[in-house]
């Protein structure tokens, strides 16, 4: 079977981009981290390398083409020994999974995912073209150096061959403290600061770290690198920011008994209940309801509600769509379904593909309250703790109330304080009043 | 004498110092620049340019003694060794003007005499100019680049006299052509006058105390080379050295030991090019922190000599002697000096062309020496024999080797004999500058019919995919 090789997101708020130029033709021989193509964005111009070996079988989209949709199969590679007949057996171009969301078939997972070329990280995070010499990106690739982390000493900042190995050093050093001493004479004609050191997380280097102590080794599947990548990505490059609010759910329980004793079925979670009053308080405050882009700030016009679920190895982000519009009986019965469709490894592409807010709830762990990361290009997420008995001060005297502690994590580019809180208000009236939730 | 105040002053008009003087006016300096004798300096007056003019007259001679291999017929061709040097001399000519203009263009302002650190008066470096021991002019600048250059090694016993035996500035300017010749020391220069004078007809003998001629070259290309001259005639003795010199009326007797067997012979001239010596003396170092070794000043990376305010270029801060690393010096030196950010000079990309016939030419690491240095090397080669335009220029002796690292792919070295390949040397050393890998050297287009496919050749030969051999 040939390999997809699909568009990548070369940011997380990336959605297309253009083609800019094919570096490889049709018949060339591919090595991992070969520069396939050229990648352009309003941002940047970035190389696409290959991360499997092969002949590049069949361009599916020419060079010069505008606007591609991240995934989108752009190319087809052919594997070792694969004829190019086995290209006509390859189905015509399908949406592929997205990178920003972990695999739900853990068997197909594997394949697909690592043909996703990798955009180099460097030089995403700026929208800045890395300058390296060829040299030097071939030294890093083979020191496991991140070009990322290097700063270049030649003509205009770019990375030459001696700022590798001056990482690469460093690297060195910091695996093994006891050598620091013999090295630490500078080299006398190095007139610039010396490059910071590119901190590749290598296992021999965390073990060291660790104090070189006993480990079992457990591989690092696909969607854990998707986790890996997205998560840092997003604390690395959206500025995030928190509110706290405590709701009292006595009544929200109260409701819920009532609805799940009626004998119809039903059998309504307060996580249900969570995503009505999301959905509706985002209604109600259009402008949380909203993704950064660096053209214009998108405010969605429905609300999708991406729901983490905790699956085997990871976790996935189903979505309840246009939430706003569904009640509680409906919300209740498709999450039911869609989780136990997540857990099964049986999601579709797009039922977790997208969303506008999410949803991560750790109250039934016991949870008082937490920060979630957000999940771009959502705006926001909302961190739901456990529903506990605490004491509270009602009319200046004690009382005793459930009270669930929510936290909402929110990127500032797109929603300001004051807007978040006009959310989290919404919501906690919502949430504390849930008869409202009916009107 | 009134001090004359600059931003720089640059002692020495050569390659290295008309172009640092140059660079400085470019960053708005006040530049003062101080030469005894030639702008342009050895260069340009008595070293690559005037031989080259010469090298030329020698090329024309050699394709006219071979005009039958291109359907041509001469008779009684001859030459005029005056006209030849009056030509020689009328191109440095030509050029040392062209210095001048440049400089004036500049701004810079020139001081016709000898430049000597004078010490240090309020946070300035003092230089006296004195023009055949009278004073010139007193000058002072935040900082002096020092640019004097060097001059020719002598040998014991074989002192140049100007007469029978020559160094370079004689050999450059002979009144008659002599039938014999001893060429002592065959680097670049004792090679470049062996091959220029052999093609006048001259019968040469070369001697060479290291095991091989072009003893700084690739071990192959040494190899290469000897055989070609000796195809052409010319006489070479290696690991051997000249026990004995005995002047006549007009010629000379010398005695030269090779691997302990001696021979005597009679030539009319000798020419010593046994290295050179920096000319470091007379110029006030004394009593300063410059550090002298084996008659060089030492530098740090970016030229300075320690002495604070003093910074020393071209050959006089030690090898490889050549012209464009005294100026790629000069311009180092003055960015530093501007607080530009430079980078210390990487011997390994500056190329060395030697205009012998055939050329040679290379940049980086010998096969050698880059498996000395601990590299696991591949090697490509490429013959002139197996290339178009060689062939129909009837220039089919020469090779180009190329050494890349086994691990990393990067270009190591490139070395390079035949026609030509002092104007192809570039290309790699572009290459090289760039820290291209083979990759992208393979992936470049190269011109069809040139002398520079042979360049692509050579570095697919590297990994096993020469097209045309």
């Amino acid at each position: 079977m040939p390999i997809d090789i699909l568009m990548p997101a070369l940011s997380p708020t990336m959605t297309e981009g253009n083609l800019a130029k094919w570096v490889k033709k049709e018949g060339d021989a591919v090595k991992a981290g070969d520069v396939l193509c050229e990648i352009e964005t309003d941002k940047a111009t970035m190389e696409v390398e290959a991360v499997e070996e092969g002949t590049l079988g069949k361009i599916i989209v020419a060079e010069g083409t505008q606007g591609v949709k991240v995934n989108a199969v752009i190319a087809l590679l052919l594997e070792e020994g694969e004829s190019a007949d086995a290209l006509g057996k390859a189905t015509a171009p399908k949406p592929a999974p997205a990178p920003e969301n972990p695999k739900t078939e853990p068997a197909k997972a594997e394949a697909p995912k690592e043909a996703v070329p990798a955009p180099k990280a460097a030089a995403v995070e700026h929208g800045e073209r890395l300058f390296a010499t060829p040299l030097a990106r071939r030294m890093a690739e083979q020191a496991g150096v991140d070009l990322a982390g290097v700063t270049g000493s030649g003509p205009n900042g770019r990375i030459v061959k001696a700022d590798i190995e001056a990482a690469a050093g460093k690297t060195k050093q910091a695996a093994a403290p006891a050598t620091a001493a013999a090295s630490s004479e500078a080299p006398k004609t190095a007139p610039t600061a010396a490059a910071p050191a590119a901190a590749a997380l290598t296992k021999d280097r965390v073990v060291a770290l660790a104090g070189n102590i006993p480990y079992t080794e457990i591989p690092n599947t696909s969607m854990r690198k998707v986790i890996a990548k997205r998560l840092t990505e997003a604390k690395q490059t959206v500025p995030h920011f928190y509110l706290t609010v405590d709701c009292e759910i006595d009544q929200l329980l109260k409701v819920r008994a009532e609805l799940n004793g009626r004998g119809d079925g039903h059998k309504i979670s307060v996580n249900d209940f969570v995503i009505r009053a999301s959905a509706l308080a985002l209604k109600k405050v259009p402008a949380a309801n909203a993704s950064w882009s660096d053209d214009v700030i998108l405010q969605w016009n429905q609300v999708d509600i991406a729901v983490a679920v905790a699956i085997e190895g990871g976790l996935i982000t189903p979505i309840i769509k246009q939430a706003e519009g569904k009640g509680l009986g409906t919300i209740s019965s498709e999450m039911r379904d869609l989780g136990a469709r997540a857990k099964a490894g049986k999601l579709k592409l797009e039922e977790f593909q997208g969303g506008t807010f999410s949803i991560s709830n750790l109250g039934m762990f016991g949870i008082k309250e937490f920060s979630a990361v957000i999940n771009p290009p959502h705006g926001a997420i909302l961190a739901v703790g456990a529903g506990e008995q605490r004491p509270v001060v009602k009319n200046g005297a004690l009382a005793i109330a459930t009270v669930m502690s929510c936290t909402l994590s929110v990127d500032h580019r797109v929603v300001d304080g004051a807007v978040g809180a006009a959310f989290l208000k919404a919501f906690k009236g919502l949430i504390e009043d849930p008869l409202s939730m009916l009107l | 004498m009134a001090e004359q105040n600059f931003d720089l002053i640059v002692v020495g008009g050569g390659p290295g110092g008309y172009v640092a003087a140059i660079r400085a006016a470019q960053l708005k300096m006040n530049v003062a620049l101080v030469e005894r004798e030639h702008l342009g300096g050895i260069c340009l007056n008595w070293g690559c340019i005037p031989t080259k003019a010469l090298l030329r007259t020698s090329e024309i001679n050699h394709l006219l003694n071979h005009l039958d291999a291109f359907g041509f017929k001469a008779e009684n061709v001859s030459f005029d060794i005056a006209k030849i040097v009056d030509r020689s001399r009328k191109v440095a000519a030509q050029l040392s003007g062209g210095v001048k203009h440049l400089l004036k263009k500049n701004k810079v302002t020139v001081f016709d005499g000898t430049g000597t650190l004078d010490g240090v008066a309020g946070g300035n470096r003092k230089i006296k100019v004195e023009k055949d021991g009278k004073p010139v002019a007193d000058l002072t600048a935040k900082n002096v680049i020092l640019a004097t250059g060097a001059r020719a090694r002598q040998a014991p016993g074989m002192e140049g006299d100007g007469k029978l035996i020559w160094t370079y500035k004689d050999a450059m300017v002979p009144k008659a052509l002599p039938k014999s010749l001893l060429v002592v020391g065959s680097g670049a220069i004792g090679i470049e006058f062996a091959s220029f004078y052999h093609n006048l007809g001259v019968d040469v003998t070369v001697v060479e105390m290291m095991d091989r001629v072009l003893p700084v070259e690739d071990e192959e290309i040494s190899a290469f080379a000897r055989k070609s001259f000796e195809k052409q005639g010319l006489k070479i003795r290696t690991s051997a050295t000249v026990k004995d010199i005995k002047k006549a009326a007009d010629s000379v007797t010398a005695t030269i030991e090779t691997q302990g067997k001696t021979e005597s012979i009679t030539v009319d001239r000798v020419i010593v090019a046994i290295g050179i010596v920096g000319n470091v003396e007379n110029i006030g170092l004394e009593g300063t922190r410059i550090k002298v070794e084996k008659t060089h000043v030492v530098v740090d990376g970016h030229l300075f000599t320690g002495e604070p305010g003093v910074y020393a270029i071209g050959d006089m801060v030690g090898p490889p002697w050549l012209a464009h690393k005294a100026s790629h010096e000069g311009i180092i030196a003055v960015e530093t000096i501007a607080g530009m950010k430079t980078h210390a000079m990487d011997v390994t990309n500056i190329p060395g062309c030697t205009y012998c016939m055939p050329q040679v030419a290379s940049v980086g690491l010998t096969e050698a020496k880059a498996k000395a240095a601990g590299h696991e090397v591949k090697v490509g080669r490429f013959p002139y024999i197996g290339n178009g335009k060689a062939i129909a220029m009837g220039e089919t002796e020469g090779m180009i080797k190329t050494v890349f690292d086994a691990k990393t792919g990067e270009l190591l070295g490139a070395h390079m004999i035949g026609a030509e390949v002092t104007e192809l040397i570039q290309g790699y050393v572009i290459a090289k500058n760039l820290e291209t890998t083979e990759a992208e050297l393979m992936e470049t287009i190269f011109a069809h019919p040139t002398l520079s496919e042979m360049m692509h050749e050579s570095v697919l030969d590297a990994y096993g995919r020469a097209i045309h051999f």
